[in-house]
């Protein structure tokens, strides 16, 4: 059913709906009724369709453009070409690759400590009994809550003093910056592993320990190829968090060679708006385009796990 | 038996490494920071030789990286925020006074000189210094001779040798500038007592004197050239006339950052305004973002819909592209001359808006932004929470005669509310802390003339926070920004506390 004939029968449904108290509608039969519902709810649907995604139809539109520049753009660009996408590379001032690889070394790096650190806390919260453990659980939310950005200024002085010392791990380094992310580890993550690691009966690994493994052999073999699906969705959650962080880099990379793809492309395109408009929109895909691949991949598990996880960011 | 060695062996190796770690900057002036690193060390190691601490092993990588990069800078944060660290105090007390103390002055009776500067094999400076009324000189870090006594003849000029001492042609001048800079010979007879020959500019020497003289026991710091007297005070060294030394120093100010928030006329004005549009942004982003979404998944909580699954992942579209790529795009979707948006827009209305010059439709902007970026995650949300409502209440709903309106306001909503609540207080403390769409769209633009601080019209807290302390052109002011973070902390705990009472409540309820 097209979008116009949704559009027109909604004007009426909501007479309909008041007008019968009862929930009968005269002169109309269940069937019509479903249908009509049916078409309303399909012609609203692809209004949201098209709200949802004419941004990304636009950009690749503009990524296949030959003008390059945002002016005076059609929705199909006459001898579309994939000249914006070869453009991204070899350009010594817009290091397009260079940016983009950095953001996937930090965030997969950064996303590899968090899991570590998270499989480890969540397995002890999970298995072990002992003083302080519930106080522990709490903290680790309450810290959670008050985001490391608030701490900027402090990070900035501190990451400067230490780079006074070691260079790698002080302003303007990646080492500096996969630490603060590392940092953030324990949180509403170590929660979402340890819900899952409690599904997961003891039984298992005391078995192997009665065989002679030791508890971290027991949870190296045993227990962690068990709950590989909580950390990757842990991973991917963290990795994609990273990969669009903004604030960070923003404050602590200086040099180009060093910035990630986010402030890349927005230093790229706060210099050069409107010239460079297709050259953008062609970073813009290559830039999402694994995100969105993962994301759609693993969309079950990832919806569950953000809808108890709190919010992207 | 092995096991331990191996702990053993490891938890020394741990050791050993922060040691240096904590060494190294701890010579470097970074005191607090290697004591809280000893200090997570020496737990990490009480932790792995108890028994009984044994369950805490697992935690202890994060929780030492926690302590390291989260709390350490959360108290680092609140004492900047005591401080009047910025501008024109970036130097700590220490660091201002060997400044200081490394300021020269010359004496009003004295000569100056012409100077030429030669170099031994072994890298010593040599000066030969010429003067119209006080003839020629020589001088190194040992002492000053008239030239015609250490040459043995009076020269005609700089010669090319002076003992070992090569005579340096331009170039090698420059190149050897930073050690002449701290080249100081005693004047002996070239000038007054007591004084030391010191380059004072590329083609001047002079004998000098150390401008200042900082006593410990007092804290008092001496001009000696005036003879006026300095002391300490707010961050600077302060004469009894009230006049200031420059460079100032970092100080404990106590609550002052706090109360200039709230007196200072000048930065409590645009305060009040960010704070205002901080709270109003956070709370319409949850407002327009949850309509949206609970429509769409009122639409889509339906098992009969066709193409429902195709549906439900082309409107999640938007929530799955990083989001810095979408803020930008849709910073070109609305440029003002060129943007589709407003060609449509002008097509049928004539007009075009100036999204990004005028304040207020700044906001609407962001706003507008913030809501495409949103909507997929309420809807997310509330389709799981929708399809977890039983059946049966809306059956019990029908038999009670409510209509449709009656159905949604009156049933699913409040429930809805109940298992999507505290979500929703997540999403307003998320964006009453998203930097990112503030910064990506506007940089917190357009600027409000009337501010005596740096901030714009559409900025938040946080990023107010940030211009402050790295990104403005009125200098950079980091315990104010350090206070207003603070501010925002105490802010969070507040909405924090109160989603834990809701929370409980919701809980109660259903």
């Amino acid at each position: 059913m097209s979008a116009t004939t949704g559009r027109r029968s909604a004007e009426t449904a909501p007479d309909t709906g008041q007008a019968g108290s009862t929930g009968r509608k005269p002169g109309l039969g269940l069937k019509t009724r479903r249908r009509l519902t049916t078409g309303i709810k399909l012609g609203l649907l692809t209004l949201a369709v098209i709200y949802a995604l004419f941004p990304v139809v636009w950009v690749i539109s503009s990524s296949v453009n030959p003008t390059n520049s945002i002016v005076g753009q059609g929705l199909i660009p006459a001898g579309a070409t994939l000249e914006n996408f070869r453009s991204l590379v070899g350009d010594p001032a817009n290091p397009f690759p260079l940016w983009m690889w950095n953001s996937i070394k930090i965030s997969a790096i950064s996303s590899f400590f968090v899991v570590v650190a998270c499989a480890l806390a969540a397995y002890s919260f999970s298995r072990f009994r002992y003083r302080g453990r519930r106080a522990g659980l709490l903290s680790v939310l309450l810290v959670q809550l008050f985001p490391n950005l608030l701490t900027i200024v402090a990070l900035y002085l501190l990451l400067q003093q230490i780079g006074q010392v070691f260079p790698s791990f002080g302003l303007n380094s990646h080492g500096g910056l996969i630490l603060i992310y590392a940092g953030g580890a324990l949180g509403i993550y170590t929660w979402l592993m340890k819900g899952y690691f409690d599904t997961i009966p003891k039984e298992l690994e005391e078995s192997a320990m009665v065989d002679g493994a030791s508890r971290l052999q027991s949870f190296i073999y045993v227990f962690l190829p068990m709950v590989r699906p909580i950390l990757a969705v842990v991973g991917v959650l963290t990795f994609i968090a990273t990969y669009a962080d903004f604030l960070l880099p923003r404050v602590l990379l200086t040099s180009t060679d060093q910035y990630t793809l986010a402030l890349g492309m927005y230093q790229f395109i706060s210099e050069q708006y409107t010239q460079q408009w297709g050259i953008f929109s062609a970073a813009a895909l290559v830039g999402a385009l694994p995100i969105v691949i993962v994301f759609f991949a693993l969309q079950r598990q990832l919806v569950g796990g953000l809808t108890s996880g709190g919010v992207k960011g | 038996m092995g096991k331990t060695l191996l702990r053993l062996g490891a938890l020394m190796v741990i050791d050993a490494a922060a040691l240096g770690f904590a060494y190294a900057l701890y010579a470097n002036g970074t005191i607090a920071f290697a004591v809280v690193l000893l200090a997570v060390t020496a737990l990490i190691n009480v932790i792995f030789l108890s028994e009984r601490l044994a369950p805490w092993r697992w935690i202890s990588p994060g929780l030492a990286l926690m302590a390291l990069l989260v709390l350490y800078p959360t108290a680092y944060t609140v004492y900047i925020g005591l401080t009047n660290y910025g501008d024109e105090h970036l130097l700590s007390r220490g660091q201002a006074i060997a400044q200081l103390e490394n300021e020269y002055f010359t004496p009003e009776e004295a000569p100056t000189y012409g100077w030429t500067a030669y170099r031994s094999p072994g890298e010593d400076l040599l000066l030969y210094l010429e003067s119209g009324e006080a003839g020629a000189f020589v001088a190194t870090e040992e002492g000053t001779q008239p030239a015609a006594e250490r040459l043995g003849s009076e020269p005609a000029g700089p010669p090319e040798q002076i003992d070992d001492y090569a005579r340096l042609d331009q170039n090698e001048t420059v190149g050897v500038l930073a050690q002449l800079e701290d080249f100081a010979a005693p004047a002996g007879e070239t000038g007054p007592q007591g004084s030391e020959v010191r380059v004072v500019s590329f083609d001047e020497a002079a004998p000098q004197f150390q401008r200042y003289d900082y006593e410990a026991l007092t804290g008092e710091l001496t001009d000696n050239e005036a003879g006026t007297v300095y002391e300490a005070e707010d961050g600077f060294f302060v004469s009894e006339g009230g006049e200031r030394i420059s460079p100032g120093f970092a100080t404990v100010v106590g609550a002052e950052n706090f109360t200039r928030i709230f007196t200072d006329p000048n930065i409590r004005g645009p305060f009040v305004g960010v704070f205002v549009w901080t709270v109003v942004f956070a709370a319409m982003s949850v407002v327009t973002t949850f309509a949206l979404g609970v429509g769409l998944a009122m639409l889509l909580n339906d098992e009969r819909l066709p193409f429902r699954g195709l549906f439900r992942s082309l409107t999640i579209v938007p929530y799955t592209i990083p989001f810095f790529i979408t803020a930008l795009v849709w910073v070109g979707l609305l440029n003002p001359i060129y943007g589709p948006i407003n060609q449509i827009i002008e097509f049928f209305t004539g007009l075009s808006p100036q999204w990004f010059s005028d304040g207020t439709l700044a906001k609407v902007a962001i706003l507008m932004i913030n809501l495409w970026l949103g909507f997929p995650y309420m809807m997310i949300v509330c389709l799981g929470a929708l399809q977890s409502i039983p059946e049966e209440v809306y059956e019990a709903a029908a038999i009670d005669g409510a209509n449709a309106f009656h159905r949604f306001f009156y049933v699913t909503l409040p429930l809805l509310l109940v298992s999507v609540g505290p979500l929703l207080l997540g999403v307003f403390a998320f964006n009453f802390n998203n930097f990112g769409i503030i910064e990506l769209v506007t940089q917190g633009g357009p600027p409000n003339p009337e501010a005596g601080t740096p901030a714009g019209q559409t900025d938040i807290l946080i990023s107010y926070t940030y211009r402050l302390a790295f990104a403005s052109g009125q200098g950079t002011d980091y315990g104010l920004a350090a206070a207003v973070s603070v501010f925002i902390f105490m802010l969070i705990a507040v909405i924090t506390i109160f989603n834990f009472r809701l929370t409980r409540r919701l809980e109660e309820v259903s």
